[in-house]
């Protein structure tokens, strides 16, 4: 994207303004070099999102943003329903509540030094990852539907988890008023054997090394420190959120709302039957998530419990990158209940925010962004200014730089493999292929993305992390 | 243009894209075009086939209904198709897939297909006559 194109409102904000269809204008945050590579797509999309109805404030891009599906990858649009506001299949993503949990461990890396290739074994063999991949838990019908109603604090109850595991999920763990009557057959059916599954492409579990540490006192209220050994888990709803997404999206395109030529963008108002089924299956779809996080948590556990039983696993936190919730906002003075969609964007509750439990209200919420297998990933914590700049949001992760086919061509997976083993990279996987497509080198730099959204004030970096051992999904 | 399929880029995912004589045809070789982002297509053997069905408005949401159809099977049944057969009449598409359940040491498959997009979307014929069918797929 040319910058020059853009209105400069500072060194990291970049506007669109408001002309046309717009209703808002457009606001991306990044520095100049992250908009220098950022695709032209981002632009129209960030447009397109602008003109829908009931928008509030601005279409919002952030510094990891690239092309998507009628929204951005790394938008955020907040609308409000008493305006004719919408809600959007594509503003969610196919795989809705897909996310980032980081765990302590209460151990330093050097722990790791005599059992990292049994650990790396044990967890490839507890976390059933990569295509095709079935889990051990079956779920009938009626308990299909208290998973779907029930999120994590469901995993709990049936044992998969601990109860202090819950104060740290967005939402306790649990996103209300879902509606598993608003799912398809297909999309049950598409989850029947997939509880407790990493999936594939870009999701991972990873043990990670506390690199870096960038603010002491943040780092102390995160439990974390130098040289710590923490655990990242990055996945989503599975086959249940693909088929609702895949669902409603066509749903959405025959009956909804379709503003402009382009179908992607296709949406329904909040307040039509149609918005309403889709929020009730995308809340049980993002339960499904919050559910599937829970039990891989577990796996994760007893893994740790055979080859590392000194270590302790609590959550540090679980966000959510493709969601649309309720929030309260302020605009133009007044707090207003709004449905604030984040495609590949991360919620960033600022100190003292009411949603959050006692042990973050100093700090902030955790903000957690993810590398790739080979460079490293960032913690960071929500600011009380993003509310402000983003309806509280912050970026997701780094972004591809190169297609899948292009990675393909550049790397061979096994080589891959055996360049991060000489780096200390154990990567444990069933794919190759997979592993060539999600090279590190097919990703744009993710210290430039965490940057960025530290000095646009989204987010303050906490923490760096690198990777220790890789399970790919 | 020919007979056959071809990926294209998009940022974070691909792009599916069969060409044929026939809307059919190209539709068939888009749907080995979905196959081949997730395994190598020549090493699927057709043992089993899959009757589906498909409805849409228009002819390009019924290409996409047509992937999204041979995602689900792919995914329920745990099988992977080589083999495509297609017949449009009016909004309704009558396929046939034809492959096996897959095998994670002899497909190596390297990434599994989320769902078929509304993106790029695009079923068109050429001055020559010939079809084109197109979408980017989730992965």
């Amino acid at each position: 994207m040319d910058p020059e194109s853009l209105e400069r409102h500072g060194e990291f904000e970049w506007w669109i303004p408001a002309a046309g269809e717009m209703r808002v204008p457009g606001i991306i945050y990044a520095d100049r070099k992250l908009i220098e590579e950022m695709d032209e797509k981002v632009r129209e999309q960030v447009v397109h999102v602008a003109a829908l109805p009931g928008i509030q404030r601005a279409s919002y891009a952030m510094p990891d943003a690239h092309w998507g599906y009628g929204f951005p990858i790394g938008g955020v649009a907040a609308f409000d329903p008493a305006e004719g506001g919408v809600i959007s299949a594509g503003g969610v993503g196919f795989d809705i509540s897909c996310g980032v949990r980081t765990l302590h461990t209460k151990l330093d890396a050097s722990a790791l030094e005599a059992s990292k290739e049994e650990l790396a074994d044990a967890l490839f063999y507890s976390v059933p990852a990569g295509v095709g991949s079935t889990g051990a838990i079956r779920l009938g019908a009626d308990e299909m539907e208290e998973m779907l109603r029930g999120g994590a604090q469901w995993a709990v109850t049936r044992g998969f988890g601990i109860r202090a595991d819950l104060e740290r999920i967005e939402e306790g763990g649990r996103a209300a008023d879902a509606r598993p009557e608003c799912v398809s057959a297909e999309a049950k059916k598409r989850q029947a054997h997939e509880m407790g599954t990493l999936g594939s492409g870009n999701h991972y579990l990873e043990i990670q090394r506390v690199a870096e540490i960038f603010d002491r006192e943040l780092a102390a209220d995160f439990g974390l420190r130098q040289d710590a050994l923490v655990v990242s888990i990055h996945c989503g709803s599975r086959g249940m959120g693909h088929q609702v997404g895949t669902d409603y999206l066509k749903r959405m395109v025959v009956e909804g709302y379709r503003p402009i030529p382009d179908r992607e963008l296709a949406c329904a108002p909040i307040q039509s039957e149609l918005g309403r089924q889709y929020l009730g299956a995308m809340r049980a779809a993002t339960n499904c998530a919050l559910a599937n996080r829970e039990i891989i948590t577990h796996l994760v556990r007893e893994a740790f419990g055979r080859v590392l039983p000194a270590a302790e696993l609590t959550l540090l936190y679980d966000v959510s990158h493709n969601t649309c919730k309720i929030e309260r906002h302020p605009v133009d003075g007044e707090a207003r209940e709004l449905f604030v969609h984040r495609k590949g964007a991360t919620r960033s509750f600022g100190p003292g925010h009411p949603d959050l439990p006692p042990s973050l209200q100093r700090a902030g919420q955790p903000v957690l962004i993810g590398g790739t297998m080979g460079t490293e990933s960032y913690i960071l914590a929500g600011t009380g200014e993003s509310e402000g700049l983003a309806f509280s949001s912050a970026c997701h992760g780094a972004g591809r730089s190169m297609s899948r086919t292009q990675a393909t061509r550049h790397w061979r997976g096994r080589q891959v493999v055996e360049e991060l083993r000489e780096q200390g990279v154990l990567v444990r996987t069933r794919s190759y292929r997979g592993v060539a497509e999600e090279a590190p080198g097919a990703y744009k730099d993710v210290s430039a993305v965490a940057a960025a959204a530290e000095h646009a004030h989204l987010a303050r970096r906490v923490a760096r992390l690198v990777p220790v051992i890789c399970v790919k999904g | 243009m020919k007979a056959g399929w071809e990926h294209f880029s998009h940022g974070a995912d691909i792009g599916v894209r069969g060409f044929g004589e026939t809307a059919e045809k190209a539709f068939e070789h888009a749907a080995l075009a979905l196959t081949a982002v997730v395994a190598d297509v020549s090493r699927i053997e057709q043992k089993e086939s899959v009757e589906v069905q498909c409805q849409a408005p228009d002819l390009e949401l019924l290409f996409v209904s047509w992937l999204n159809a041979v995602v689900y099977e792919m995914a329920v049944r745990r099988m992977l198709f080589s083999g495509f057969r297609v017949v449009i009449s009016g909004g309704s598409l009558s396929g046939t897939l034809s492959g096996e359940p897959a095998d994670p040491e002899r497909h190596r498959a390297a990434v599994e297909v989320k769902g078929a997009t509304v993106t790029s979307l695009q079923v068109a014929r050429d001055a020559a006559g010939w079809w084109m069918a197109q979408c980017v797929v989730d992965v």
